[in-house]
């Protein structure tokens, strides 16, 4: 289990390592110069190199990576150019809306798809699978932005239960969750269609093999097989798919952010385009993608606590 | 036939087809501002109404489609085409060429296409080409890492085995024996890759990453009717159904393609 870890940490720093020169790469090296890029076409040469020289770039651009990479390990991302103030801080101070955002949309998406997969894998074949099934195949094909809509017309336009969007902040708790309840709602619903059909026949499979069979023939209870026997059995492809569903999570919350104009790290990173603060932006891309590449680990140490056959083989 | 191709394909010949007739006609200018016709109900004249600028809903639909099926084509045959390229390349030398375009395609995945497109669009502005280039992107790993498996197994047959000792170059067994194997494959992960570009193209235009004004997409009425919802609700529920009606029949082709070529897994439906 130690060298399993070890191996995969190692595997984890070098794809961060890895990301990062490609997010530095595609900001910085690309046809576009970044200070012309922040003024824009009308500024004068003498403003353009003047802020050249203030950003570092008449350095070389390795000497740049390092300096960019070696400072964002200590936490500081550079100036934001519009709002004149460390990117650290501007991100600091919309997490506690992203991250409260993202981690209930998980657990909703969670405990929905397996409380609906289960379900219809216990009804196989009669009306409450079907059900569940045409549900999950509509569901993947909602774009989550429109679902999003379509619950503020419903529940913000027309029944006037929830606001349509903004966020109060927390000195509130109740009204900023019931500024989430719509955000969450749409972002676990769309998600959720694909994990319930993935559990579904995770939970299928591991039915059909000898030892549920036997634990039928020895008398349990369905539900006690169910919970026992199958489900834990089942949970590895489900996991898998919870982990690649990471990276449409930081997508989604990203677009849903921008539906319901939440002060968020999504609805900074569009802020940040408009008004062409690179290291903003920068920063941002480089956080979301390392979120992707962190929760693939967890979801690979996982596995190996959920399986231990598996870690010799990851 | 299964009744998923069956419907997926109906779907997909639906919006193809009115992509394709919108080419040469709609029943308005779908770019035609009148103001004085704005936010008309449904009538034999604007079948489904006018908009905030008077411009006539349906034409725009079906204007729209083309704008999806458009960025699908292009970003799909883009990264179906470097990343089976990149598939079959690893499969034929193995070795570190295999290792490497492996490691690569697990550090593509690091980035979903919002991610890459917000790269592009910082540093470049926002365009459809760079929607077009973020959608392909995210393709190139996924045919990559689905055309080296069905290639590996492809080279490990006995045909295979008996062309190499026959002397061909493997760019040869590529082209003639490997390709053609894994074709079935391909087709049935292009399809449902289709589904996702036109996901993807529309949250992009949505964002205002993808299509430009004046170019109608689904995406854009969206984000334009959102403003509006109080005023006209109904104008934030048709370009949704549209994204919906295209997604839903690739997603069902596919999965009714791949019951046609995999028998294994007919009835799992997952």
């Amino acid at each position: 289990m130690g060298l399993f870890l070890l191996r995969r940490l190692l595997t984890l720093i070098a794809t961060l390592v890895a990301v990062s020169i490609v997010v530095f790469l595609v900001m910085n090296a690309l046809p576009g110069d970044p200070a012309l890029i922040v003024l824009g076409i009308d500024s004068t040469p003498e403003a353009q190199a003047a802020l050249r020289e203030k950003m570092g770039l008449n350095e070389p651009l390795a000497l740049r990576y390092l300096h960019w990479a070696g400072a964002a390990l200590t936490g500081d991302f550079g100036i934001s150019h519009s709002f004149d103030v460390p990117v650290g801080r501007l991100i600091a101070e919309r997490l506690p809306l992203t991250l409260p955002l993202a981690a209930l949309a998980t657990v909703a998406t969670v405990t929905t798809a397996i409380a609906l997969g289960v379900h219809a894998a216990a009804r196989h074949g009669r009306l409450a699978d079907w059900g569940v099934m045409a549900l999950s195949q509509l569901g993947i094909a909602v774009p989550a932005f429109w679902l999003a809509i379509l619950l503020v017309i419903l529940f913000a336009v027309r029944l006037r239960w929830l606001p349509p969007g903004g966020f109060p902040g927390w000195d509130d708790p109740v009204a900023a969750l019931r500024a989430l309840v719509l955000p969450t709602v749409s972002l676990a619903l769309v998600q959720s269609a694909i994990l319930a059909r993935v559990t579904r026949s995770s939970v299928l499979e591991v039915m059909r093999l000898d030892y549920a069979r036997t634990a039928r023939a020895k008398g349990l209870s369905r539900s006690a097989i169910l919970r026992r026997h199958v489900l834990p059995n089942a949970l590895i492809p489900i996991v898998t798919i919870i982990g690649m569903q990471i990276a449409n999570l930081v997508t989604g919350t990203i677009v849903i952010e921008n539906v319901f104009y939440l002060p968020g790290l999504g609805r900074l990173i569009f802020q940040s385009i408009a008004n062409r603060d690179i290291f903003t932006v920068q920063a941002l891309v480089m956080l979301f993608a390392a979120v992707v590449v962190v929760t693939n680990f967890l979801v690979d140490v996982a596995y190996a606590l959920i399986d231990p056959r598996l870690k010799d083989r990851v | 036939m299964r009744w998923n191709a069956v419907v997926g394909g109906a779907l997909v010949g639906l919006v193809a087809g009115v992509a394709a007739l919108s080419l040469v006609w709609t029943p308005h200018d779908p770019a035609g501002i009148d103001v004085s016709r704005r936010f008309l109900p449904a009538s034999p004249a604007h079948w489904l109404g006018t908009d905030q600028v008077g411009r006539d809903v349906a034409s725009m639909l079906m204007a729209g489609a083309q704008s999806s099926i458009a960025v699908a084509l292009l970003s799909v045959g883009l990264g179906a085409s470097l990343g089976t390229a990149l598939g079959l390349l690893a499969a034929a030398r193995g070795g570190w060429v295999e290792e490497a375009v492996m490691r690569l395609s697990d550090l593509a995945f690091a980035f979903p296409a919002l991610l890459f497109a917000i790269m592009l669009a910082a540093v470049f502005g926002p365009s459809l080409t760079n929607a077009v280039l973020a959608i392909a992107f995210i393709m190139v790993p996924i045919f990559a890492r689905v055309s080296r498996a069905s290639a590996n197994a492809v080279w490990a047959r006995e045909f295979v085995q008996a062309a190499i000792a026959a002397g061909r170059s493997r760019l040869g067994i590529t082209i003639d024996h490997v390709l053609p194997n894994i074709a079935a494959v391909l087709m049935v992960q292009a399809t449902i890759e289709f589904a996702v570009a036109i996901l993807a193209e529309a949250a992009l235009s949505y964002l205002g990453l993808g299509v430009q004004p004046p170019t109608p997409s689904w995406g854009r009425m969206l984000s334009e009717a959102q403003t509006l919802l109080y005023l006209a609700p109904q104008l934030a529920i048709w370009p949704g159904l549209c994204i919906m009606v295209a997604v839903l029949g690739f997603n069902l082709m596919g999965d009714g393609l791949r019951d046609a070529t995999d028998p294994r897994l007919r009835g799992v439906g997952a």
